[in-house]
């Protein structure tokens, strides 16, 4: 997948915003805010960056991609059933009884899910145990993370990146999908981050800032990881997203956070997208 | 009974080792107290299969899991207090409901940590992983069956929680006593009461049945190590031969082996059960063998109980 095009990457991100959308309007219930602010960076991931293969989601030399914010599971989804994971009509059952698609990653039921997630804070010190495997059994596969910006605020992150930082691990990257944006209002009024940035440099990442919305940035961001694979420093991308991006309505509003469309914003959000009804 | 005592932290330390080496799936996480759980010479032995994440219990279970997805079998090494409480949600949340191969082997379980006081007395811990789904709870007796378990907790998939104690305590077993997980031991049979204890008080048990047996009071003493899954059979069986039990652990009478034993005599409708353990009260600084007394867990007790069911 290396050579998909960034037109493509930003065609495909489109059309996984609007299987975000309808899902959750499918299932009334569900995140939209944070599964459309990680929408470029799950894109270029899943069909450009990572070593994976759909027909066999527990290959051992697989990447593997923890959504450590959990909630945003509807964009890994999507993602997941464009590459052929499981059937796209599976979307429709999101958070149905008996589905594959739970509220939240589960890694017994989701083809594709390298590990349960939905407790914030838990999957990225989870990647970490992954990401020494990986080098334990000499092997070259690399772990992606996606952190929420208001998920920072729990202590076990911190423990995780200790262990990134000595255990130097240069296979390890973390995205942060710093929407500011979080459940009782901006992470700003909530709790502030001060600059993740900064905080994730001193516990020894490389640390690269750009725009998670802008599918150029996120690629080349990749590129450029790629090149310091052995730099024996795990990797922060800090990403400045907004949060509900490509929806007018759910742009920067933290009330879109875990909430499902009626009808009409359905329909609306969907014109936007471009998509069919 | 053999006479010597060591403690079953010691045990750990061993066996671990034995099982790293056949297997170099197996893991230990310490997290800063590998030198009291007795993992070092594991981290000098077997450098490529120990981490030490420091004082940060919530990510060595963490940890643990991302390494058990890999087939890796991790056991995640700290005291009993820390294991349980600081590093619960985590091994419900990445661990059990992924069912998940990972382990937390942890000493100073109970009040066996006496001197320490109430902070590091590990008085709730079987009693919180119990409730988890998926989990295996276990509190071996002795140095033999320390060992024993260990190895097979290595060899049995499912995340598990095992505790040993700080203290030495009187070896029960020989070396080639065989045991499973689940599966009581039962030590002597008996037809007047049955006392069903686990870890550091089934000497307890063994001392009171001897005390019992010569004033005519005929004791079965099961030894249930592993209080889930619980072996429903062995208790039944107690309930319908015998009818009156009494449990013993170093552990809150809530929750604990005394509710699980509870939990089945209660569905069963008949039997009587008295519960001997920590009287849900946070313990001291004291010695060991007062705090016990303190909490009505002494030989004395124990056959007191079992004259006034008689």
């Amino acid at each position: 997948m290396k050579n998909t095009d960034v037109s493509e990457l930003k065609k495909i991100a489109n059309e996984l915003r609007q299987s975000v959308i309808k899902m959750v309007y499918q299932a009334q219930s569900g995140h939209p805010g944070g599964s459309l602010s990680a929408a470029e960076i799950v894109t270029a991931l899943y069909f450009r960056e990572m070593n994976i293969d759909p027909q066999n989601p527990k290959w051992e030399d697989r990447d593997r991609f923890v959504l450590s914010k959990g909630h945003a599971c509807p964009i890994q989804y999507a993602a997941l059933a464009k590459r052929g994971y499981f059937d796209e009509s599976e979307l429709s059952t999101l958070r149905k009884e008996g589905s594959i698609l739970q509220g939240h990653p589960d890694m017994k039921k989701t083809p594709g899910i390298d590990i349960s997630t939905g407790s914030l804070g838990l999957g990225f010190p989870s990647a970490t145990g992954m990401a020494i495997a990986a080098k334990r059994d000499g092997k070259d596969y690399r772990v992606f993370v996606v952190l929420g910006d208001g998920e920072c605020q729990e202590g076990i992150v911190w423990e995780g990146a200790q262990v990134a930082n000595k255990y130097q691990l240069d296979n390890l990257v973390i995205f942060v999908d710093n929407n500011n944006l979080q459940i009782d209002g901006t992470c700003d009024e909530v709790m502030p981050n001060i600059d993740l940035g900064k905080k994730f440099a001193a516990f020894g990442f490389e640390v690269y800032e750009i725009n998670g919305n802008d599918m150029e940035q996120v690629v080349d961001v990749l590129d450029r990881i790629a090149e310091k694979r052995d730099s024996g420093k795990p990797k922060c991308i800090f990403a400045d997203t907004v949060k509900g991006q490509g929806v007018s309505y759910m742009e920067n509003q933290c009330d879109w956070h875990g909430k499902a469309p009626n009808t009409e914003l359905y329909e609306q959000a969907m014109r936007e997208l471009g998509g069919t009804l | 009974m053999d006479t010597k005592k060591i403690a079953t932290r010691d045990a750990f330390g061993e066996e671990i080792i034995a099982q790293g080496l056949a297997n170099p799936n197996i893991y230990v996480i310490d997290a800063d107290i590998g030198k009291s759980c007795k993992t070092t010479n594991f981290m000098k032995q077997l450098p490529e299969q120990h981490l030490n994440v420091g004082i940060a219990e919530q990510s060595a279970v963490a940890v643990a899991a991302g390494l058990a997805t890999t087939g890796k079998i991790p056991f995640v090494v700290t005291y009993a207090v820390f294991g349980s409480l600081r590093a619960c949600e985590v091994m419900r949340q990445e661990a059990c409901y992924p069912n998940l191969n990972v382990k937390i082997a942890c000493s100073h379980g109970g009040v066996t940590p006496a001197n320490d006081g109430a902070s590091h007395q590990a008085i709730e811990d079987m009693g919180v992983y119990r409730t988890i789904p998926n989990m295996t709870v276990i509190m071996p007796a002795d140095y033999y069956s320390a060992k024993k378990l260990v190895a097979e907790v290595a060899n049995t998939y499912g995340p598990t929680y095992i505790r040993f104690t700080r203290d030495a305590i009187p070896v029960i077993y020989d070396e080639d006593t065989e045991f499973e997980i689940g599966k009581a031991k039962m030590i002597q049979d008996g037809k007047d009461v049955a006392i069903i204890a686990n870890g550091d008080t089934v000497r307890l048990a063994i001392e009171a049945a001897k005390v019992l047996a010569d004033e005519g009071i005929s004791t079965r003493v099961l030894d249930m190590h592993t209080i889930k899954p619980l072996d429903e059979e062995a208790v039944t069986a107690a309930v319908n031969d015998i009818g009156k039990i009494i449990t013993v652990e170093d552990h809150n009478i809530l929750n604990g082996l005394g509710s699980a034993v509870c939990e089945v005599t209660a569905e069963l409708g008949k039997g009587i059960v008295k519960r001997v353990g920590i009287q849900d009260q946070f313990g001291e600084s004291a010695p060991y063998e007062r705090l016990l007394a303190k909490n009505g867990i002494t030989v004395e007790d124990i056959v007191n109980h079992a004259k006034s069911m008689q």
